[in-house]
């Protein structure tokens, strides 16, 4: 399993994560020796196994569509970047 | 009151309730020691004032009868879990500004029993680490050896415990993040069963693997922490529906007849002879005790370390997916629009280690990838888990070493991730069966620093093993060895 520079840029531009040319070389080879390490799964033999999404197999938990929140709009917005009239600033994403 | 950073939890019990001090002396006994030893770099932050207003509170409360077993007593919180208030980093810059607006379960449980809060350690960025180096606010010290790493991720809060900077402090491990660092720092750390403690207001980062415990000096005390922390939670989708466990009433059981599993693996290859030598000790102690030796296999756990290091990371960057710089955190500067806004905000926020976690698991999960990665890791996964189940027919427990070594030094390891995640090699196969696990002392190597003995459980079976743990440490000390320039 060989990583390319691009296929890092690939992998970054989906994770929204800004990689330079230089850190891109880094983490290819970085990337390449974790894959390597994973691809001793591939050895072991799945067949039939059923896949373990989690420790146990309990069922989600319902519970009545009632409120049970209090509005804390502003205690929250009170940590963010960038609000305006009770809601959060972004940068212009249709003109 | 001399040596009160060397007591037990019991022990500060008995001193409050005796009249010897009060829950403000404590809190201004271990503010003072977290401030006089902030060459550890143990706490990320520290607010004496809050401390102190909480302490007075638990004062009154004792005056008026109306405390719990642990109310008065201070400890410390890993900066993982959210705190009404107070900064919340997770160990990273892109949280460099998070006043976190509400408290974690574990965080309320604790502080309504009457515990009072020291302040928040420093961690592994994002619980991503086994050395505490990865952290934003910089590596902490082992105080059995300043040139060496306590561990990680909940290393800030080992040095810690290890050093008298806080008589307990909670941990989170989704690899080992407490049992590692507490074999590396000789502390007493537990990882409950996989759905005992609410995830809620701890920040996730793998969340079928994250599990929140306490770390402290004895199983004995340990089990007092997980007595309130352990509930079912309402705010966490996979928390268990269970009644509330009293642990600390099951300590006192003889371990006559216990039968104890060594996965023969675990003891061969890549095990340093010194760790081995310390553990096979702690076997001859164990049956002196009148348990029974058994060798059991868990072949699939050869592969636990590739096993989670494609499912760590999957979760990973989904659940690091929020950190895009709109409701909260660390917001780039400059930027041309909303996608350079959040690749920006992120890629100034994260460090190399969780970036390279992101970016594995981004690559497990892409399309063309998901079956060859995720979907065979989770495979791997079950047959890990089946291995377990087949072993717990034969034994009561399963022991082994914590990590292959002691405490290596600061930047050994920090060049080669491979190496690093190595030292999870025992610890891992817990977290994927969702199995509670513990890391006790169990003697120091040559040069002085400090090996663990772990013990992993059948699921929900805590009790089980705290009260093996508690037993082997009333037939042994290692427990009460204190690195000496801290004592």
């Amino acid at each position: 399993m060989t990583i390319s520079n691009e296929d890092v840029q690939k992998i970054a531009r989906l994770a929204r994560l800004e990689v330079s040319e230089e850190q891109a070389t880094k983490f290819s080879d970085e990337l390449e020796k974790i894959l390597h390490l994973v691809e001793k799964l591939k050895a072991c033999d799945t067949t039939s196994v059923e896949p373990m999404t989690h420790p146990f197999d309990a069922a989600l938990l319902l519970r009545e569509d009632a409120v049970t929140e209090v509005n804390q709009r502003d205690k929250f917005q009170a940590i963010a970047p960038a609000t305006q009239d009770g809601l959060y600033l972004v940068p212009k994403v249709l003109d | 009151m001399k040596n009160l950073h060397q007591k037990t939890l019991t022990e500060l019990q008995s001193c409050l309730s005796n009249g010897d001090c009060s829950s403000q002396e404590l809190a201004e006994h271990f503010l003072y020691r977290i401030e006089a030893n902030d060459q550890l770099n143990a706490f990320i932050t520290v607010d004496e004032q809050r401390t102190l207003e909480q302490a007075k509170q638990a004062d009154v409360a004792l005056k008026d009868n109306l405390g719990s077993a642990l109310t008065g007593i201070p400890l410390a919180h890993k900066d993982i879990f959210c705190t009404d208030g107070l900064l919340t980093t997770c160990g990273s810059k892109i949280l460099n500004n998070f006043i976190s607006p509400y408290d974690a379960t574990v965080v309320s449980r604790l502080s309504h029993a009457g515990m009072v809060t020291l302040g928040k350690t420093n961690m592994d960025e994002f619980a991503m680490g086994s050395s505490n180096e990865t952290s934003y606010y910089g590596v902490v010290s082992n105080p059995w050896n300043t040139n060496a790493v306590p561990g990680g991720s909940s290393g800030g809060s080992a040095a810690a415990v290890s050093a008298g900077l806080a008589p307990a402090a909670t941990g989170t491990d989704t690899g080992g993040s407490i049992r590692q660092p507490a074999a590396f720092c000789g502390i007493t750390g537990v990882k409950p069963s996989y759905g005992r403690v609410s995830r809620y207001g701890m920040i996730a980062f793998a969340s079928s693997l994250d599990q929140a415990g306490p770390m402290a000096r004895t199983a004995e005390d340990a089990a007092l922490l997980l007595d309130v922390m352990c509930g079912f939670d309402e705010h966490d989708s996979t928390s268990l529906r269970q009644d509330p466990v009293n642990f600390s009433a099951q300590l006192d059981k003889s371990i006559e007849g216990l039968k104890i599993g060594l996965p023969k693996s675990f003891f061969s290859q890549g095990l340093d002879a010194e760790v081995g030598d310390v553990i096979d000790t702690s076997i001859k102690t164990l049956e002196k005790m009148g348990a029974t030796i058994v060798d059991i296999n868990l072949p699939s756990s050869e592969l636990a370390v590739p096993c989670y290091y494609v499912l760590a990371p999957a979760e990973a960057s989904s659940n690091l997916s929020r950190f895009d710089g709109v409701r909260f955190g660390h917001r780039a500067k400059e930027y041309d629009d909303l996608g350079d806004m959040y690749q920006k905000s992120r890629s100034e926020g994260f460090g190399d280690e969780v970036k390279r976690r992101i970016m594995i698991g981004t690559y497990a999960l892409s399309s063309g990838y998901y079956d060859a990665y995720y979907s065979k890791a989770q495979k791997l996964r079950r047959l890990i888990s089946n291995d377990f189940d087949l072993a717990f027919k034969q034994c009561d427990i399963i022991l082994s070493p914590t990590t292959p070594s002691v405490a290596f030094d600061k930047n050994a390891k920090t060049d080669d991730p491979i190496a690093m995640y190595l030292n999870d090699i025992y610890t891992i196969p817990a977290n994927l069966a969702g199995l509670p696990a513990i890391s006790l002392p169990a003697g120091l190597n040559p040069q002085g620093m400090p090996i663990g003995l772990h013990l992993v459980a059948p699921y929900l079976e805590e009790g089980r093993m705290l009260n093996i743990a508690h037993q082997f440490q009333l037939n042994t000390d290692f427990h009460r060895a204190f690195p000496e320039n801290y004592a």
